[in-house]
């Protein structure tokens, strides 16, 4: 052990030769605890199931055991983990993304063809006169949110017997653990949260759009929130000729758009899920409305970045030329008080400098005696980001350029200041140059962050000011916020289109970091 | 025709002189350097001074907030932590787990990688750290659609692990815990010499014994670094927070800090926001402050190498 500090002594772990049975029981007892979360989580996807995932699971399982539990591979017992979490979350989220971005999943369209059909079937479900009324209590699966857990009914029918129906169909209730009131409505039952009658109200939206299909001829819908109805469905579902009829007023709905569609353009509620090709790429290329604004946005993001690179590089260097001085006294202060706006949280700047362009009440205009609508007028909205970049990032650029500064040998500056160089010159022909080369792949990968720089302007802005004809493309929006707009928020979600977006950052973003990398060698120093 | 004074007075005390800008400079002192400094500490100081103020503004709303402070009273950090549709307690718990979770989490996926890169042979090394570097042009926050729909459908399965949860959303930010720093930490493992290894061999260590009793701690700096960088990226990170964590209860300091400066009530519960957004900062300018030095050397080392 000569090579290793007498202090390390205690600590005795490992597999060689004097293997501490500790440390062996240690790892056995950590691959036994692996071991059993994978039984769990396959027990799970058997019982939700999902095959692939079974398969997945036991196969990452065995590599565990493979690789721990045996003294070969040696190097893979260091990288199996992060590996492991490489794979399946950094390559199959992107794998996954750009699948989704050949289909048209969104609001609307996240089920199969087949599972769309029949929720709109039993949508259709009207009441037939004359059948009794189930007793109806709305709960969603235990350990779910009330207000987004899926919505179960648990029915109690005129004879007593009970159901659990779910948007995949009606089960029979196990009496055990279950409490009832004397007409019947069940109050308690295992494995669910029963809803009050405010949570219920709260998810009338879905309820109205939830029915548990019985069977192809039949559906259970719910009056109010304490009763349901088996009813027969006014539409039919022909599966030779693919199309969807409904039978009260006559009309014949065909696919189209992935929606069932009328010959007169009325859709069915529920569409489904389907690839649609390259749409969403050639959308976002040719389709009028979304090319201008894409555009726009494009041209945008490409400016705030390359400003904010620029704004934060030259306060930060001249700050940095202006510290580098032996003789100042107190650079150590001026040090820590300057990394202040580089060392509050993110999103507490953003989200203080909005309250700070606030156009009535805000800093900016009552220091400054302006009345500017900051975040309002499209153009100063952009002025406010760029000066909040500049506050947040100028620390960063001050604390590179001073660590290259001081790395610029002094004899170069001695030897210009020999050939009759002033100190001007000195600075454009020696300083300026040496410092570029230094800071140059920080540059651009200060472009590159800022290119998706998501939370600074969804904080500051959320991408607007917004044209009042149209709500989907702000006037500060980056690529990055737009995809995110598309995707979760605004009138219709469309994943399909923002994971489209979010590709085509993907190869601006990897353009920029193969220059980026080219530049720093680090390809030629493997080794 | 200064020219020859500036040369003589360069060549004689060389350490000193070299770095000097010239001869007036040094001898009309630095009282412009500092009034300029002056100027930027103003600029860089005057939005926290203004957060400051509004923390401890005892009308507590936005109108009334002002660059210094009219008052001073804690009734908006009693506001803060006695609103219950606003659980700001829990909101700390889950940034400060998050980040200290996922931050340990990253570094010891890292230098464990990083320790099989510099340490070993063996087959598909080169093409494993080549691909690591490649996979970095993509980054994870763009896979957003695909990382919620993922887990959309996980949470169906297995409840524990589905939107809402925090150790969701730890998982997720370890997924690029592997690529983002192998390069940095392999960098200073390479500095380690490999003698000191063999010489452990030699005197029958095995392999774990020398990675957790040697290695882990001659390359502390780094793993320090890489600690902190970390820490600060995911304590701010927001865009895969804001789609996971939708339960109020669930929420990070980022989200629901943004939760309170929109809508409505931004104005009024302004003092309320400022009292949180101070505290929300304290453990990062702390590491900061505290830890300059590792964090400067990171940053550079970081994205050069």
């Amino acid at each position: 052990m000569a090579a290793v500090p007498s202090s390390l002594e205690p600590m005795k772990l490992g597999s060689g030769y004097h293997t501490p049975w500790w440390a062996t029981a240690a790892k056995w007892g950590l691959l036994a605890i692996a071991g059993l979360f994978a039984a769990y989580v396959i027990q799970k996807l058997i019982s939700s199931g999902s095959w692939l995932g079974v398969v997945i699971t036991a196969f990452i399982a065995m590599c565990f055991l493979a690789v721990y539990g045996t003294r070969r591979a040696v190097p893979m017992k260091y990288l199996l983990p992060g590996l492991v979490l490489l794979v399946t979350l950094q390559i199959w989220p992107i794998v996954y993304t750009v699948a989704t971005a050949f289909t048209n999943y969104g609001q609307g369209h996240t089920l199969s063809k087949q599972d769309a059909t029949d929720r709109n079937l039993a949508n259709s479900v009207k009441e037939v006169e004359g059948t009794e009324r189930y007793k109806l209590s709305i709960a969603v699966p235990e350990g779910t949110d009330v207000a987004t857990g899926e919505i179960t009914f648990l029915l109690t029918k005129p004879d007593g017997s009970m159901f659990v129906g779910t948007s995949k169909g009606l089960e029979p209730l196990a009496a055990d653990g279950i409490e009832k009131t004397d007409t019947g409505k069940i109050t308690k039952a295992p494995g669910y949260t029963i809803l009050n009658a405010r949570e219920a109200n709260k998810r009338s939206k879905d309820l109205n759009a939830f029915a548990v299909p019985v069977n192809a001829n039949a559906g259970i819908k719910s009056v109010g929130i304490s009763s349901a109805f088996e009813g027969a469905p006014t539409l039919k579902y022909d599966a030779a000729a693919d199309t969807v009829t409904d039978t009260v007023k006559n009309v014949v709905y065909s696919p189209k758009n992935a929606y069932w569609t009328a010959p007169d353009g009325q859709t069915l509620a529920t569409g489904w899920k389907e690839n649609v090709g390259t749409k969403n790429f050639s959308d976002l290329l040719t389709n009028e409305t979304i090319r201008s604004g894409f555009f726009k946005i494009f041209l945008w993001n490409v400016a705030f970045a390359a400003l904010s690179v620029m704004s934060t590089f030259i306060l930060g260097m001249l700050l940095a030329l202006l510290f580098n001085d032996p003789k100042l006294k107190g650079k150590g202060f001026y040090r820590s008080m300057l990394i202040l706006p580089y060392a509050i949280p993110g999103f507490v700047t953003a989200l203080v400098w909005a309250s700070m362009f606030n156009q009535e009440f805000g800093l900016i205009n009552s220091l400054t005696h302006l009345n500017i609508d900051w975040l309002g007028n499209p153009w100063a909205a952009k002025a406010a980001i760029l000066i909040t970049n500049l506050w947040l990032g100028f620390p960063y650029m001050f604390l590179v350029c001073t660590g290259a500064l001081q790395s610029i040998p002094g004899d170069v500056k001695e030897a210009a200041k020999i050939d009759g160089a002033g100190p001007l010159r000195t600075l454009r022909s020696i300083t300026m140059p040496l410092l570029l080369v230094a800071v140059g792949p920080l540059l651009i990968a200060s472009f590159a962050f800022n290119f998706n720089n998501f939370s600074l302007i969804y904080l500051l802005t959320q991408g607007g000011p917004f044209a009042a004809d149209n709500t989907s493309i702000g006037s500060t929006d980056l690529l990055i916020t737009y995809a995110f707009r598309l995707a979760f928020a605004g009138a219709s979600p469309n994943i399909g289109l923002a994971s489209a977006v979010c590709i085509f950052i993907f190869f601006i973003v990897a353009a920029m970091s193969y220059s980026g990398f080219r530049r720093t060698k680090s390809l030629e120093e493997v080794n | 025709m200064s020219n020859v004074t500036d040369a003589v007075a360069v060549a004689v005390p060389d350490g000193r002189a070299a770095v000097a800008k010239s001869p007036r400079a040094s001898g009309s002192g630095t009282w412009w350097r500092h009034a300029l400094g002056l100027v930027t500490l103003i600029w860089a100081l005057f939005p926290i001074l203004f957060l400051i103020s509004a923390a401890i503004n005892p009308a507590g709303s936005l109108q009334t907030s002002s660059l210094i402070p009219s008052g001073s009273s804690l009734a908006n950090f009693r506001t803060l932590f006695d609103d219950a549709s606003r659980p700001y307690t829990s909101w700390y718990k889950n940034s400060m787990i998050i980040a200290l979770v996922g931050s340990l989490g990253s570094v010891f996926i890292g230098a464990c990688a990083a320790y099989a890169f510099s340490r070993m042979r063996f087959a598909g090394r080169r093409p494993g750290l080549l691909g690591l570097l490649l996979l970095q042009m993509f980054p994870a926050m763009l896979t957003f659609p695909a990382l919620y729909l993922t887990f959309a459908k996980l949470g169906d399965i297995i409840p524990a692990l589905g939107l809402n949860s925090i150790w969701a959303l730890i998982l997720c930010y370890l997924g690029g815990a592997m690529g983002a720093n192998v390069w940095l930490l392999k960098g200073y493992f390479d500095t380690i010499p490999k003698e000191l290894d063999e010489a452990a061999k030699v005197d029958g260590a095995s392999h774990a014994r020398i990675f957790f009793t040697m290695t882990l701690r001659l390359v502390l700096p780094i793993l320090v670094t890489v600690f902190m960088l970390s820490f600060v990226g995911l304590f701010s990170e927001f865009l895969l927070a804001s789609i996971f964590l939708q339960d109020v209860n669930s929420q990070t300091l980022g989200v629901g800090l943004y939760s309170m400066s929109i809508g409505n009530e931004k104005n009024r519960l302004f003092g309320q926001f400022a009292a949180g957004a101070l505290l929300a900062s304290v453990p990062v300018v702390l590491l900061y402050l505290g830890f300059q030095r590792f964090l400067i050397g990171g940053m550079t080392q970081g994205s050069v190498k």
